[in-house]
């Protein structure tokens, strides 16, 4: 009985009639592809993208070179010189990030006492040369102050979880 | 000067009915390639090209002029002249089998006795292509993938050759014409079904498609005979390629599917699907078994070469030669033998 069970199956072609029936339905369900530099997927408040120093509202500094980033980042790609500035405050005299060596874990963002140092929501910032992915104090600054609307908004959204 | 123009004018009508064949035949190519991209791609739940021009339909154009805008790369260790004319011949082979392609009832560029025969041996002659072009490479992949080529075309014609007798025994003739008219009553998909789906499936092989693409298996081969191909010679390739699929859906529809006949062809629809030109069906026709095409090679994955040769072999052609004598007994017994007229 299984022989001809099996036979008859075989005849019969089940297995390739069920298999194109398979990917027929499929070509009815929805895509799960974007059409992507026209569409973007979500992304969540703590995506872990460019990073950025972000200013207080009366555009001073947030960073106040305490170097707990610098020291706590696996890859060694933060290098940061400070020396205190004429009015007393101790701020950086230069913040670099090797965008080339960053595994972007976040322990940057982590380490922050003051949220000056965030991983962005842009993953877009591809370049042409190595040296542009050198990452400088301004270069991070420019960041901040073009990315600081979305950058509250997702630290406002994740503050209930810290 | 009128036995001048009583020269010339026949050329002119057979270079202008040459070329209302060959264009639609090359646009099909053309838009075989994107249906195939989109088909596949909706069948992966993917979106397929959509940018170059309004859903992407002029993304054949933009691939046809980027593989002319490469560099022509003739390895140092070919064969010049035969590494040059095997896509050619490829190309060629494939189209002027559509010679005696019946498009309608009466049109037909050259309407001989023996048009399957014609069919069959041009078809046969495609191998040449593939062999000459992996061995003119000089290269390992290629001449691998020649010979597989080679010997899964050869192991499939034997089977459609048997499928094609089939078919003859119950038509009476090799004209293509009339085994269209022969499926006036009922086409012969439904009479001899398990030879239309073997018939599919050796087509399938017979052009190199998956699932038995192995003379190209990119994993083991590379590219299989056209590895060494840029350019024109694999754009030459393809397109051959293409327009072999496409040919081979054109036999399939003249042999089993009815050719230029309407379906639904009896009396509450006769008069509505009449109203539709033959080759309109036709076409339509050619574009349903190549989606079954498009379809068979989204579905399944790539056979074994020992596979492919035991289903050729050991698995098709006894039971295609079954079949044979199952017709031919059955046309005998019933007395249903077409009246030939001598």
């Amino acid at each position: 009985m299984a022989f001809i069970d099996r036979t008859a199956r075989a005849l019969l072609l089940t297995e390739l009639v069920s298999g194109m029936a398979l990917t027929f339905r499929a070509m009815f369900k929805q895509k799960v592809t974007l059409n992507y530099p026209h569409e973007k997927g979500p992304l969540s408040p703590r995506f872990r993208g460019e990073h950025a120093l972000r200013r207080y509202p009366n555009g001073e500094e947030r960073c106040i070179a305490c170097k707990l980033c610098e020291a706590v980042c696996p890859a060694m790609a933060i290098t940061i010189e400070a020396e205190p500035r004429s009015d007393g405050s101790r701020r950086t005299t230069r913040y670099d990030i090797d965008m080339t060596k960053c595994i972007y874990c976040g322990l940057c963002q982590e380490a922050c006492p003051v949220d000056a140092i965030v991983e962005g929501p842009n993953f877009e910032y591809s370049t042409e040369t190595r040296a542009e992915l050198y990452y400088n104090k301004e270069k991070l600054l420019a960041n901040g102050d073009r990315w600081e609307a979305r950058l509250a908004a997702n630290l406002a959204a994740d503050a209930p979880y810290r | 000067m009128a036995s001048f123009w009583t020269f010339v004018w026949p050329l002119i009508l057979i270079v202008a009915a040459i070329v209302a064949i060959i264009v639609p035949v090359l646009i099909g190519v053309a838009y075989l390639t994107y249906a195939e991209r989109k088909v596949m791609s909706a069948m992966q739940r993917r979106q397929g090209p959509a940018l170059v021009g309004p859903l992407g339909l002029l993304q054949p154009v933009a691939d046809g002029l980027k593989l002319f805008g490469k560099e022509m790369v003739i390895p140092s260790g070919a064969n010049p002249g035969v590494f040059l004319f095997a896509p050619f011949l490829t190309f060629v082979l494939s189209l002027i089998a559509w010679a005696v392609m019946p498009f309608g009832a009466h049109l037909v560029l050259s309407n001989i006795n023996v048009g399957i025969l014609y069919l069959y041996a041009i078809s046969s002659l495609g191998v040449y292509g593939t062999i000459m072009a992996g061995w003119a490479s000089n290269s390992r992949y290629s001449f691998l993938g020649g010979l597989r080529s080679a010997a899964q075309m050869v192991s499939y014609e034997v089977s459609m050759g048997l499928i094609m007798v089939t078919v003859l025994l119950c038509v009476g003739s090799f004209n293509l014409s009339e085994i269209v008219l022969a499926q006036q009553t009922v086409w012969f998909a439904v009479p001899l079904f398990p030879m239309f789906v073997i018939f599919f499936i050796s087509i399938l092989a017979e052009t190199n498609r998956a699932p038995f693409d192995l003379p190209e298996g990119e994993a083991e081969l590379v590219g299989g005979f056209f590895t060494e191909y840029s350019c024109m010679n694999f754009a030459l390739f393809m397109l051959g390629e293409y327009s072999n699929m496409i040919l081979m859906s054109a036999i399939a529809v003249v042999l089993f599917l009815g050719g230029w006949l309407p379906p639904l062809n009896f009396e509450p629809f006769a008069p509505f699907v009449n109203l539709v030109p033959g080759p309109v069906w036709f076409a339509l026709k050619i574009a349903f078994v190549l989606f079954f095409f498009i379809w068979m090679r989204a579905a399944f994955p790539r056979y074994r070469y020992d596979q492919l040769m035991r289903l050729g072999w050991k698995i098709f052609l006894p039971f295609t030669l079954l079949w044979v004598i199952v017709t031919a007994s059955a046309l005998e017994i019933f007395g249903w033998l077409p009246k030939v007229v001598p």
